[in-house]
C-alpha cells in the first residue's frame, strides 16, 4: 500500500491505495464520494468523468497514485458554496437534461470542462465534446439545450 | 486486475532503471492499458508511469521538423501542434476529450492498434521514432496488428515529424468507439506523396503504393480513378466487410486529397 494525498473539492485528503486502485475507487470507496458513477468500467461511457487539475478525465481509467498531489473536482464540488445548484446543474434541471440521472454527474463535469475551454459553444461543438458521455434516457437533445442555456445562449423552444 | 506496483519517476534515467525489473511495463496515458489490465490481458509486476517525466512531454518546432515527446497527450498536440495542422487535427479527432487529456502519442504507437489514428500520421509523414536506444524510421516500425519493432525494455522517447508541404487525415469514425473504420493520411512533399491507410488491413497500418504513384504523377482526386484496394487481407467483422473497408479506404483517400487541392 502507498499513501496518496490530493485536494478533492478544495479539501486536502489522503489515504492508502494499491498500485491497481483506480481513482474512482479511491473517491467512492475511501472518500465516500459516490456522486461519481461507474457505468461501464471499460472507458466508454463517461459517467465517471471528473476534473484532474482542471481537465476532464475518466476516473475509471486513471490510477489513484497518478493523481497524487492533484487538484480534483467531482460532482460533489459543483454546487454553489451555499448549497444551491450551480448554473450548469440548474440548467440541467430547468431543461430536463436528465431522466434517470445516472449519466448526469459525468455530463455535468464534461459540460463544465467544455464551458471553461469554450464559454459559448455551438450546438455542434457541444455534441462533439460530449461524444464520450453516453446517456440511455434523454436522447441528448435536452442535455444540449441545457448546456446552451448554461452558457447564456438562447435556446430554441421545442 | 492482477496486483502490481506503480512507479511515478520524474526522470528518464529513473524510469529506465525501474523498467529493468522483471515483467515491468511502461504506462502512458493508460487509455488502452488500463482497460486491458481490467480484462486481465496483461499481468505486469510493475507499471512505470511516464506521465510525470517533464522531458517526455512537449512539442518543439525546429525548421521543418516537429518533435513530440512520447508522453505528450493528444489534447496538447491538438492545441499546440499548429505548425503541422493535419497532425493537430488528427490528434483532436481521437476518441473524446477525456481520452485526449490522458492518451499519449507514445502509447498509441507502441500499441499499434490496427484502427488507431497516430500510426497513419507517423507512416504517412515518414516520421522517425526515437527510443532510448535507437532511431527507427516509420517504414520499419510497424510490424502488423499490435506489433512493432520495439524490443523488450525499449521505450519511445519522442517522435520526429518532417512537416510536409500539405497533408490531410480523413477517417470514417466507428460510431461507437470513434476509432477509424477506415482512415487515410495523405502527405505531399516536394517530389513525392505518401499515403498511409489505417483501420482496414489485417496487417495494421500500411502504405498504399498505387495511390502514392498515381498522386505523385498528378495530385488530384480523380487521379485515383481506377485505383482500388483488393478486399483480400482486409479486416472483416460485424462493423464492415473487407470489401466495404477496402472501398472506404479509397473514399477517405480521395476526400483527403480533395481537401488539399
Ligand atoms: C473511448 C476511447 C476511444 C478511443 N478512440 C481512439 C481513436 O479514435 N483513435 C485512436 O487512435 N485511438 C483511440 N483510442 C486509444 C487512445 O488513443 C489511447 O490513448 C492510445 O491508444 C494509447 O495511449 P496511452 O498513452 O493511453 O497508452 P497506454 O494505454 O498507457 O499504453 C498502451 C501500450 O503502450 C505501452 N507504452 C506506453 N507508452 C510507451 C512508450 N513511451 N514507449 C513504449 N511503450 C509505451 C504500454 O506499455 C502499453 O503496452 C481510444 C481510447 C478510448 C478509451
Ligand atoms: S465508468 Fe468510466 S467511462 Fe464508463
Ligand atoms: S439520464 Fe439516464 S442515462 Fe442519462
Amino acid at each position: 500500500m502507498t499513501e496518496v494525498s490530493m485536494t478533492v473539492n478544495g479539501k486536502a485528503v489522503s489515504g492508502q491505495v494499491e498500485g491497481r486502485t483506480l481513482l474512482v475507487q479511491f473517491l467512492r470507496e475511501t472518500l465516500g464520494l459516490t456522486g461519481t458513477h461507474v457505468g461501464c468500467d471499460t472507458s466508454q461511457c463517461g459517467t465517471c468523468v471528473i476534473h484532474v487539475n482542471g481537465k476532464a478525465v475518466k476516473s475509471c481509467t486513471i490510477f489513484a497514485q497518478e493523481a497524487d498531489g492533484a487538484q480534483i473536482t467531482t460532482i460533489e464540488g459543483m454546487a454553489n458554496p451555499d448549497g444551491s445548484l450551480s448554473p450548469i446543474q440548474k440548467a440541467f434541471q430547468d431543461y430536463h437534461g436528465l431522466q434517470c440521472g445516472f449519466c448526469t454527474p459525468g455530463m455535468v463535469m464534461s459540460a463544465a470542462a467544455l464551458l471553461a475551454e469554450n464559454p459559448t459553444p455551438t450546438e455542434a461543438e457541444i455534441r462533439a465534446y460530449l461524444s464520450g458521455n453516453l446517456c440511455r434516457c434523454t436522447g441528448y437533445h435536452n442535455i444540449v439545450r441545457a448546456i446552451l442555456a448554461a452558457s447564456g445562449q438562447g435556446v430554441a423552444a421545442e | 486486475m492482477y496486483s502490481f506496483d506503480l512507479d511515478r519517476p520524474v526522470t528518464l534515467e529513473a524510469a529506465l532503471a525501474a523498467l529493468k525489473a522483471e515483467d515491468a511495463q511502461p504506462l502512458g496515458g493508460g487509455q488502452t492499458l488500463i482497460p486491458a489490465l481490467k480484462q486481465r490481458l496483461a499481468a505486469p509486476s510493475r507499471l512505470v508511469s511516464l506521465a510525470a517525466i517533464p522531458d517526455l512531454c512537449g512539442i518543439d518546432l525546429e525548421g521543418e521538423t516537429l518533435t513530440i515527446g512520447a508522453a505528450t497527450p493528444h489534447a496538447m498536440v491538438a492545441g499546440q501542434a499548429g505548425a503541422y495542422p493535419a497532425l493537430a487535427a488528427l490528434a483532436g479527432g481521437i476518441g473524446d476529450p477525456a481520452v485526449r487529456n490522458r492518451g499519449t502519442i507514445g502509447g498509441s504507437l507502441a500499441n499499434n492498434d490496427p484502427s488507431a489514428c497516430y500510426p497513419a500520421a507517423v507512416l504517412g509523414s515518414g516520421a522517425v521514432i526515437c527510443t532510448n536506444i535507437r532511431e527507427i524510421a516509420a517504414d520499419d516500425f510497424f510490424e502488423g496488428m499490435f506489433a512493432t519493432a520495439l524490443e523488450d525494455g525499449e521505450i519511445i522517447i519522442r517522435v520526429r515529424f518532417p512537416v510536409p508541404q500539405a497533408a490531410c487525415y480523413r477517417k470514417f469514425d466507428h460510431p461507437a468507439s470513434r476509432f477509424a473504420l477506415a482512415g487515410a493520411f495523405v502527405a505531399r512533399f516536394p517530389g513525392s506523396v505518401r499515403v498511409a491507410i489505417t483501420g482496414v488491413s489485417e496487417e495494421g497500418v500500411f502504405r498504399w503504393s498505387e495511390a502514392e504513384a498515381a498522386l505523385s504523377a498528378r495530385f488530384a482526386p480523380d487521379a485515383l480513378e481506377g485505383v482500388s484496394l483488393p478486399p483480400e487481407g482486409m479486416i472483416e467483422d460485424l462493423h464492415g466487410s473487407s470489401a466495404y473497408r477496402a472501398h472506404l479506404a479509397g473514399v477517405m483517400t480521395r476526400r483527403a486529397v480533395a481537401a488539399m487541392v
